[in-house]
């Protein structure tokens, strides 16, 4: 049985869509801003009503510096995008590594932090609610960052054998729209901890 | 003009083994396949949350009646309400959604079929991981059992403190696993179908299956997210010594019920809008009519989309919230039922003029359309905070949004099955089977939640494993019960005739009910490459204007 | 003929105005209960509010339902396909602005009028002021019972609820504070007023003034556990003279009685204090209800068994087999000091 062909005389030529895997990223950031607005939400409901316990003021300290090195990861990853596109795969690898370093350096500025609360400053999870809170969102961010992380460096891995070429930009771009939504929402999370809760 | 079919390499069917057969199955990445395998799980667990259904209404039959202990009762009300809504509703309204987008927009595939896979099979595992339950969570008397906090869980209910063991663990970490499914697919649908329509298909010309499940999924991210993250929190809860829940420690109670609600009722919307979806496409198809007011039916589709994101605390009108937040919500619940009364009468307008056939399809859905009407205007009653003060967490309430969702979107995916079954199979149906099962079944619909509203009315709490004799409840608390029977037998027919039909039906041919969009042009059932090339369209009606090429579509559009 | 066909249309309207009116009739008169707690059978002021505004909501939607159901089953019989049907398809109408204008202003209308009736109860029953008069209680809902407490007037009771009747000579409403000691509970006595949930850490409140003396039903309205269906609710509404004595009663501590000191030993020496409270005496536990005045409640356990003396003694020896699931314990005592402890609650009146 064949079946029905369904041509009309007219063909557009000019049938363009936007491209894939961009519009699926953008539905996967849509449903992470969705899962943090939730987590930014439960934590400014939570602000000043911790019943004991350490309070914002008492101990958390601005981390300025790791923050300029995740934010200008997004600058790098930016500039590494733009060099693969020019076939400048040389630069690019060195514009990838640098992205990679900054977040790692992000990464170990959390913990720190977090080694400094935790020991330091008595500062659990389970301590209070600003303790529940503050982990879980600042947690939740930095998890995004590993996973990021573990992408970027597979196609690290990946430039260092030489198969990273420019045609595979728009998969990268991709992935950098990813590394900027977890700046972003580093932005947002900076603002809601250090300068609105404390 | 036609095209020959390019031939397939053929497979004598004894070559391949029973094993090469579930590997490819298991295997596949082709949305026709995953489609059926999201429909065939569904099923299954139809008729297991339609035994735990059963059951409770059995206990609750007669007052003071020991069918169940409480224990189990809790356990059958909590695992009916999650089975039916994450595991049947969704899964089924995927598959339909796979199968038919890329063929309705003369696609290929969807746009990520490995995503697509991955997805069917995280939902497949959630539902297998809440089963679990029965025989793993080793709850206080270590016999394992399923969870008991009913579907949405109520903190402080779900802390270790109320509910020890692990039941409630299983109910989270299933709805987490099959959560980042239902993600997956949605953005599976949002990318296929703004990003492989077939040449000449503008938004504006593809069908409204494809627009309204393009919603479902715009709604799907915006509103299982917040669920995983309320999710998250209770594990951190549990598990990490949290105090997000903790009202001891000065957390709220009340925020879980925001957070669950914010995901709650745009998830009701995840589920009806596909159910509008087989509405607007069989509808018109039985009534030889176009849809009525296709544009209005995108904006009212829209419009629903954006008003339900805001109304998820009439859910909670009797927590005790503010007059000013309780008039809110009472307007935001009233004005998105204007844009979903439109669209009855654009299917009303859709019949009107037109020339009715009564095929199991279009019985489906005209009892749909019916019974959704009174299912929308007992939720305006409700949407009257202060009605709701009585109503709500009553058996109004819950012959309400069963009215909803069986007689509104069940019946449209009965309605469905038997539209798409001849494409699917390449089969028809046995009509017979097809009324009998109608008529079985509307009788039972009726019987059971027309009459369980009256109970509510004086005044019948839900969720309770039996109830006193002496408040009126009783008479209908039996006809209740009663009509599950109907509706079992009705089901029992239905799967009967897909199962019959798929090896006894009659060749159904391409196109049997003379319709007008894609899925029509290709075979039955469809090659795995959907077309042998990809068709160009200039209407939204492309077989209309075949056809008819005296009088197309796109002069009118 | 024409008056023929529209008396004909007429009758057949009233016939059926009759049939809704009767049915709702039977639902709301209280001559003839259908149910001691039909929400049409108002007997509180929060109640009669809603009530009305019920009747309007279901005047509205049963108009809308009228409608669009006459017009739905038109279309399915005028419209169907006969078969004489000569093959052609109908004409292909996509759309009609002043149609589809009409039916999105109407339903926008009926919306602003229905906001506006709700918005008006809202405010009755969320702003009412409390009077010289009101009764203060708070209701702390517990798994699964009552605790009442009346802090002005130093009275702590469970489960059976009394209030003094309101009326126009002498108005005396009753203000609930609720509060909970564990999870969600809520407060449902359908004909004083809607329900209001119990919240732990989030206390509502809620206000009755019942006109008429009587026993007013209801039970726990939100999901609060194993036995959530057994959380009933009891509402003495008294005449005022009654019921200030009541509380004169309530106000006293437990009367000591030589002839059950042998049971009121074992309850002070075995895990019974640990819960209850008996006020003169040692008992001061507070997990469980207060038992002070037991035997002026006619139910115990909340509501899911009679108070008599039989049931009284199975609750001590096994509550599973009343209440299964129920917070309190077997007590695992001999056939003797059941007996002789069942005597001794006997004699808290």
């Amino acid at each position: 049985m064949s079946a029905t062909s369904i041509t009309v005389s007219d063909q557009r030529t000019d049938w363009d869509h936007p491209p894939r895997g961009r519009v699926g990223m953008f539905g996967l950031i849509a449903a992470e801003s969705a899962i943090f607005t939730i987590f930014v939400v439960a934590y400014l409901f939570y602000v000043g009503k911790s019943l004991t316990g350490p309070m914002p003021k008492d101990v958390l300290s601005v981390p300025i510096l790791y923050t300029i090195c995740l934010l200008s990861s997004s600058l790098t990853i930016h500039l590494a995008a733009k060099s693969l596109r020019r076939s400048n795969v040389r630069s690019f690898g060195i514009l990838w590594l640098a992205t990679i370093a900054l977040g790692a350096a992000f990464l170990y500025g959390t913990a720190t932090e977090w080694h400094r609360l935790i020991y330091q400053e008595g500062l659990t999870i389970s301590t209070n609610l600003f303790g529940t809170t503050y982990y879980s969102l600042v947690g939740l961010h930095g998890f995004h960052v590993v996973v990021g992380l573990a992408a970027l460096s597979m196609v690290m891995v990946f430039t260092l054998l030489g198969k990273v070429r420019a045609e595979h930009a728009e998969h990268v771009e991709v992935l950098s729209l990813y590394w900027h939504f977890v700046d972003t929402v580093w932005v947002v999370v900076f603002t809601v901890v250090y300068v609105i809760g404390r | 003009m036609s095209t020959e079919s390019i031939a397939w390499p053929s497979m004598a069917a004894e070559s391949r083994s029973f094993v090469d057969q579930l590997h490819e199955w298991i295997t596949t990445v082709d949305h026709k396949r995953l489609g059926i395998l999201y429909i065939a799980y569904a099923l299954f667990f139809l008729v297991v949350a339609g035994i735990e259904a059963t059951v409770i209404r059995i206990q609750l039959i007669r007052p003071h009646n020991d069918f169940v202990s409480p224990q189990v009762f809790n356990r059958l009300f909590t695992m009916h309400g999650t089975t039916m809504i994450f595991f049947v509703i969704m899964p089924v309204l995927f598959g339909f959604a796979n199968y038919l987008i890329p063929l309705m927009i003369g696609a290929r595939d969807m746009a990520f079929p490995r995503l697509n896979a991955f997805s069917f099979w995280m939902t497949a595992f959630g539902g297998l991981l809440l089963y679990f339950s029965v025989v793993g969570a080793n709850g206080l008397y270590g016999a394992g059992n399923a969870p008991d906090v009913g579907w949405f869980a109520y903190a402080p209910l779900t802390s270790r403190t109320f509910s020890v063991g692990h039941s409630t663990d299983f109910w989270t970490l299933a709805l987490l696993v099959s959560g980042f499914g239902s993600i997956g697919t949605a953005i599976n649908i949002i990318a296929t179908v703004l990003c492989m329509r077939c040449p000449g298909m503008t938004l504006a010309k593809m069908p409204l299956f494809a627009w309204l499940n393009l919603i479902m999924a715009g709604l799907v991210i915006l509103a299982v997210s917040p669920l995983t993250a309320a999710q998250i929190m209770l594990v951190i809860d549990r598990y990490l010594g949290g105090h997000f829940f903790d009202t001891q420690a000065g957390g709220s109670a009340v925020i879980w019920m925001h957070f669950f609600w914010v995901f709650g009722h745009p998830e009701v919307y995840v589920l009806v809008l596909p159910a509008f979806a087989f509405a607007s496409e069989i509808i018109p198809v039985f009534s030889r009519k176009p849809i009525f007011g296709y544009p209005v039916m995108v904006g009212a589709t829209i419009a629903i989309g954006f008003i339900s994101m805001s109304v998820w605390a009439h859910h909670m009108f009797t927590v005790g919230m503010s007059s000013a937040a309780n008039n809110f919500f009472v307007i935001s619940t009233m004005a998105i039922a204007v844009p979903t009364g439109i669209k009855i009468f654009n299917w009303l307008g859709t019949m009107w003029g037109g020339k009715i056939e009564f095929k199991a399809p279009m019985l489906f859905c005209i009892a749909f359309l019916f019974q959704f009407l009174i299912a929308g205007l007992t939720g305006i009653m409700q949407g009257a905070a202060p009605f709701d003060w009585h109503l709500g967490n009553s058996y109004f309430v819950v012959a309400h949004f069963h009215y909803v969702i069986v007689g509104g979107i069940l019946f449209c995916l009965f309605g469905a099955f038997y539209y798409w079954f001849p494409k699917m199979t390449g089969k028809m149906y046995s009509e017979t089977l097809g009324r009998l099962h109608f008529w079985l079944f509307i009788i039972g619909f009726h019987l059971t939640f027309d009459f369980m509203h009256i109970p509510g009315l004086l005044g019948m709490p839900r969720r309770i494993y039996t109830y006193e004799p002496g408040r009126g409840w009783d008479t209908w608390n039996l006809i209740v019960t009663i009509g599950v029977f109907f509706q079992a037998a009705g089901i029992l027919v239905f799967l009967a005739n897909l199962v019959w039909s798929y090896y006894r039906g009659k060749p159904a041919g391409n196109d049997p009910w003379d319709g007008w969009t894609l899925e029509w042009s290709t075979n039955s059932p469809p090659p795995a490459y959907n077309f042998s090339t990809i068709p160009s369209v200039r209407s939204r009606r492309p077989l209309w204007d075949l056809k008819h090429p005296d009088d197309p579509d796109w002069i009118y559009e | 003929m024409r008056s023929q066909g529209s008396n004909k249309w007429r009758v057949l309207g009233s016939q059926i105005l009759i049939c809704v009116y009767g049915s709702g009739a039977a639902f709301a008169d209280p001559a003839a209960p259908l149910s001691p707690t039909n929400i049409f059978a108002p007997a509180s002021t929060p109640a009669k509010s809603i009530f009305g505004l019920s009747l309007f909501v279901l005047a509205v939607t049963g108009a809308i339902f009228l409608v669009v159901f006459t017009l739905l089953l038109y279309s399915v019989v005028k419209f169907r396909k006969r078969p004489s049907d000569d093959g052609r398809e109908p004409p292909q109408v996509y759309g009609s602005n002043q149609v589809e204008l009409a039916w999105t202003i109407i339903p926008i209308l009926i919306v602003v009028a229905l906001f506006m009736a709700t918005a008006r109860v809202i405010a009755i029953v969320q702003k009412q002021k409390r009077l010289d008069t009101t009764i203060e209680v708070v209701a702390i809902g517990h798994q699964f019972w009552w605790e009442y407490r009346y802090p002005a007037l130093g009275v702590v009771t469970a489960n059976e609820l009394h209030v003094p009747a309101s009326d126009d000579n002498h108005l005396a409403p009753t203000f609930i504070k609720l509060l909970s000691a564990d999870t969600d509970h809520s407060f449902w006595v359908p004909r004083l007023a809607g329900k209001t949930d119990l919240i732990p850490n989030h206390p509502n409140s809620m206000w009755i003034d019942p006109h008429e003396a009587g026993i007013y039903l209801g039970q726990c309205a939100q999901y609060c556990g194993t036995q959530h269906a057994k959380m009933l609710l009891r509402v003495y509404v008294q005449p005022l003279a009654d019921f200030d004595r009541w509380i004169q009663e309530q106000r006293q501590p437990a009367t000591v009685s030589n002839a059950a000191s042998q049971g009121q030993r074992i309850f002070e020496t075995t895990a019974c204090i640990n819960c209850h409270t008996v006020a003169g005496t040692v008992a001061n536990g507070h997990f469980g209800p207060d038992l002070t005045h037991l035997m002026s409640r006619d139910t115990i356990a909340a509501g899911a068994a009679s108070n008599t003396p039989e049931n009284l003694r199975q609750w001590i020896l096994n509550p599973n087999a009343i209440k299964p699931g129920s917070l309190m314990p077997a007590m695992q005592l001999s056939d003797q000091d059941l007996d002789a402890l069942t005597a001794y609650l006997e004699t808290l009146r």
